[in-house]
């Protein structure tokens, strides 16, 4: 135990008090991830109409901002605007958005690169180097399609993730593209379903360990109220299979039936009346007594191409996906995690078990790892995976997850048969904010058009009736076609409000609403950069003008 | 003041003042939409707390065109502050919250006043809060929600609309959070709320001074024993470095000693300080929720959340909104005593020590009486000494099933009425 000889005043370094309170979420391997990673913010793409109306942007700085806190590497805000008074700069009038906004966001962090571009994003791009710096894009909404399109196919071939942010008046909304597999290991699920025992399928040395018990009524008191749960669940459990044919109990009814067996087996003629460790016993027979099986998104990922079809360039996710498949294959089981809740217990008794519990998944470790290595040397991988990484993976075998992303949605034809479906579906929902969503695409076609037409020297303005009513008119076209039935017609009011709601602020943002989506987006962008958590599938809507808030994920499935 | 022309001025508020000057499809049709400047910005804002919600509270509240803005903290900036609390930097450590954050936010945001209170919300009385259009909590602590809702509720005067003030309330931890808003007497109360945040089970004692068997053990034998025994004349202070060393070294003997694996100094702290985990982004999406109800509800450009929202961001992003409900039997709220199951075979002392855990009490300090007598009094310590002997006494020798007692703490101002149902 290397901590006993630290001293009296060892303590924790600077830099980790300073990220302290959110080491204890994504610890020292996610933190690393984030310092590893480089973001670009592509924040504007020109003003949203002739005059009056301020650039957008807010919503992607407060992102950055969240991000450039807990120490993300660096960042690159791209941005060919000036401050005006609607940026509420303060001694900044005038100056470049990018430089500005970059100088006082550095402030917030001095361990994080930040680099600033007074241009469009589409003079950078030309440079082919300039986009594969990045590990993850976030461009700030409305963006003109002749921009947006080639930046997110660009960012679709190299595997960069992408963020797509609106924040007008009221109401948000953000999309996250992912790659086409985005494998992630460590998804932090509930700890309480984080439980395998393996009670109906002990291992020799546990099987072992529960029959030494031997004969538990000849106990005393203290001993018989200290005998830890996992034991008494297997001691009964071998009286249950005596009197059931060799099987444990099955269903439901049989479950509350060895309940009750578990339940009769405590002392309550004691000074306490009853034994926590039987009360625990009873209370955990409907998790614990219950066949493996695996779960069916586990077995979907065995299945998947990548892991069937090793490469020498396979990603390490693959790799060790393959060798738990194997590990499944020979046992009908996946690797034991090896934690061991806490329970009543006697200290050495506990220790005991919970070294039983460790040992077994230190040897499941040791046989998945053996095959890892026996697959790269097949495969001829120059660049061994490490042992870490190999346990963690087991840690986590029944709670890993490959999201497949999609791409940023969009409603200009043909549109995505998925995206449709569920948007359409979305849109029948009562309370649904999809009705958000369709307008913020309208507001793009508005903004899209008026930037075109401004280049060609004929300024429209934002608050145009035709040019929205034409929009509005394709986009409900555009729901309907290749459908069967017509929108609802709360569906299609639903739509008009949402239309009338974001015209109030005409594009302008709010900032309490920027500041928030902007909280949305870079918890979105941790979790896609520490590879922790799950990453939302694949698009947010946030109402703040009905009576509160209310997000909608529009999933494709 | 801001005394530039007032097409500037409009300019740069042009978002908001889009908002506050034209009704949109959800807004009341009574509502009548303000005129240039609005005076509703003018209100004044009390921000009770400048810690990771507070410093975006702040700033939202300043950037959303109010004026006129008080906040209150007792604490001092810390360098585990700066991963979220963005108005601090590494020359501010030690200094004031309040001051520093209010300081920071009119520099940065032209014609906003914040006035700074350095202090506990319990120094403050209702003339203090009767100033205010609506309060705005950025808080970590129960306790004082606690108190600031029971304040709010008690200054109430139904012939004066001026006296009902809003609590809008945001909390997090970790991923999650929640926003609230309460309209006091009217609305579900923080108080009614409380068995929704139920505070973590504490391990038993006995657990601790005998039978350890995680990390976690090991550290409160340190904590709570060790210390007692070895350094009874030092107050502990879990800000001070070397108490923690002292606690992490003693906690990781006791683990060898019952071969524990796991005690590391990391843990330490997170167990004698309680910590929670804190990121910016979900502080950045509670403190906007809860500054968009303010704006909401002071200025009435569109409905305000009723009343609660939950956010969860560990999968996706997820939120839930409902409307809690107003509890007859709220202590604070309610008129009626609120219904609590009790095992009459326990001693006074076992039950009032499970008070500080029961998620519909959590009271750490109660003294108590009936109708006809005082059951334990913890003040004077003549009424204290002349009580203490019913600890020993089971509650069946002391009440009837489903007798009434009035509880009392010294966090609170108010008294808590049970009716005990022996089980």
């Amino acid at each position: 135990m290397a901590s006993s000889f630290l001293g009296a005043h060892a303590g924790p370094t600077s830099k980790e008090r300073k990220y302290d309170r959110q080491l204890r979420l994504w610890a020292a391997t996610g933190q690393q991830a984030l310092e590893d990673a480089r973001v670009l913010l592509v924040n504007s793409d020109g003003a949203l109409g002739s005059s009056g109306v301020g650039v957008t942007g807010v919503a992607g700085v407060e992102a950055l901002k969240n991000l450039v806190l807990p120490g993300v590497g660096g960042f690159t805000i791209v941005d060919p605007e000036t401050v005006t008074e609607a940026d509420l700069g303060e001694v900044s009038l005038g100056k470049s958005r990018a430089d500005e906004t970059c100088r006082l966001l550095r402030e917030l962090n001095p361990d994080v690169q930040g680099y600033s571009y007074s241009k469009p994003i589409s003079s950078l791009l030309k440079d082919d180097d300039f986009l594969p710096r990045y590990n993850l894009v976030v461009i700030s909404g409305p963006t003109k399609r002749s921009t947006l399109d080639p930046l997110i196919q660009k960012c679709q071939g190299l595997d960069i993730p992408v963020l797509y942010t609106h924040s007008v008046g009221f109401t948000a909304s953000f999309s996250l593209q992912l790659p086409k597999e985005f494998p992630i290991v460590e998804t932090h699920p509930d700890p309480e379903s984080t439980q395998d025992l393996r009670l109906l399928n002990p291992w020799p040395e546990l099987a072992a360990a529960a029959k030494a018990l031997g004969d538990i009524s000849i106990l005393d008191d203290h001993q018989h109220g200290h005998i830890p749960y996992i034991f008494i669940l297997l001691h009964f459990l071998e009286h249950w299979k005596q009197t059931h044919g060799g099987n444990p109990p099955a269903n439901y009814k049989e479950k509350t039936e060895f309940r009750a067996l578990v339940r009769s087996g405590a002392r309550t003629d004691n000074a306490e009346g009853g034994e926590e460790n039987f009360d625990e016993a009873a209370a955990a027979v409907v998790k614990t007594i219950s066949p493996f099986s695996l779960r069916s998104s586990i077995r979907e990922i065995f299945e998947m191409e990548q892991c069937q079809r090793l490469t020498a360039r396979s990603a390490d996710f693959w790799v060790i996906a393959a060798a738990i498949h194997a590990f499944y294959t020979r046992h009908d089981l996946l690797p034991l995690p090896g934690s061991l809740p806490d329970m009543k217990a006697q200290s050495a008794d506990y220790v005991a078990l919970q070294n039983l519990y460790k040992d077994k998944a230190r040897k499941d470790v040791e046989e998945v790892t053996a095959t890892v290595r026996q697959l790269e040397a097949q495969l001829g991988r120059t660049r061994p995976i490490l042992d870490r990484e190999v346990e963690v993976f087991c840690k986590n075998a029944a709670h890993i997850k490959v999201v497949r992303g999609r791409e940023i949605p969009q409603l200009n034809w043909p549109v995505d048969k998925g995206t449709l479906k569920a948007l359409r579906s979305s849109l029948d929902m009562p309370d649904s904010t999809a009705s958000f969503f369709v307008a913020h695409q309208i507001l793009d076609a508005v903004v899209n058009d008026i930037q075109e037409s401004w280049q060609g020297g004929h300024a429209q303005s934002i608050d145009d009736d035709a040019l929205w009513a034409s929009h509005e008119q394709r986009v409900l076209e555009t729901l309907v076609r290749d459908e069967e039935t017509p929108l609802s017609e709360e569906a299609v009011a639903g739509i008009k409000n949402a239309i009338q709601e974001v015209r109030r602020a005409q594009g302008g943002e709010l900032h309490n609403i920027s500041s928030l989506v902007g909280g949305l987006v870079a918890q979105e962008a941790l979790k896609v950069l520490t590879r922790q958590y799950v990453p939302l599938d694949n698009t947010c809507v946030y109402d703040g003008a009905k009576g509160g808030a209310r997000c909608c994920v529009c999933d494709g499935h | 003041m801001d005394t530039r022309p007032d097409s500037q001025q409009q300019h740069r508020w042009a978002a908001i003042h889009n908002v506050l000057s034209r009704p949109g499809p959800f807004t009341d049709p009574d509502w009548e939409p303000g005129a240039m400047p609005i005076k509703e910005l003018e209100e004044k804002i009390l921000v009770i707390g400048a810690g990771g919600l507070g410093c975006e509270i702040l700033k939202n509240l300043a950037l959303s065109g109010f004026k006129n803005i008080h906040v209150i903290d007792m604490d001092t900036i810390d360098i585990s502050n700066l991963n979220r609390q963005f108005l601090f930097r590494q020359s501010d450590i030690g200094k004031p919250k309040a001051e520093v954050a209010a300081a920071f936010v009119e520099k940065r945001v032209k014609g906003v006043k914040i006035t700074p209170y350095v202090g506990k919300i319990q120094d403050k009385d209702e003339d203090y809060y009767m100033q205010f259009k609506i309060v705005v909590c950025g808080l970590d602590s129960i306790e004082a929600r606690r108190w600031i809702n029971s304040t709010l509720i008690a200054m109430v005067d139904m012939e004066d609309p001026e006296s009902l003030k809003p609590l809008v309330d945001g909390g997090t931890e970790g991923f999650k959070g929640q926003a609230r808003v309460i309209l006091p007497t009217l609305t579900s109360c923080i108080e009614c709320q409380l068995d929704m945040h139920a505070p973590r089970p504490a391990v038993p004692l006995c657990t601790i001074a005998t039978i350890p068997r995680q990390p976690q053990h090991c550290i409160e034998w340190a904590h709570q024993i060790a210390w007692q025994e070895k350094r009874k004349d030092d107050t502990f202070d879990s800000d001070d470095m070397e108490h923690i060393s002292w606690v992490y070294n003693a906690a990781v003997e006791r683990a060898q000693q019952f071969h524990i694996h796991g005690v590391t100094f990391q843990m330490t702290q997170g167990v004698v300080k309680n910590i929670i985990p804190a990121i910016a982004s979900t502080n950045a999406v509670i403190a906007a929720a809860t500054t968009s109800e303010v704006l909401k509800i002071v200025t009435g450009c569109n409905p305000y959340l009723e009343n609660y929202m939950m956010y969860a961001g560990e999968e996706g992003v997820y939120t839930y909104t409902f409307e809690a409900e107003k509890k007859p039997d709220c202590p604070v709220c309610g008129n009626l005593a609120r219904k609590m199951d009790v095992d009459p075979n326990i001693t006074l002392g076992e039950f009032i020590e499970s008070l500080g855990e029961k998620a519909e009490a959590q009271l750490k300090k109660p003294s108590m009486r009936t109708e006809e007598k005082t059951l334990y009094q913890r003040f004077p310590p003549q009424l204290e000494e002349h009580t203490r002997p019913n600890l020993q006494l089971k509650l069946h020798e002391l009440l009837e099933d489903g007798q009434e007692i009035a509880v009392t703490d010294p966090a609170y101002t108010i008294d808590f009425r049970y009716r005990l149902n022996f089980k």
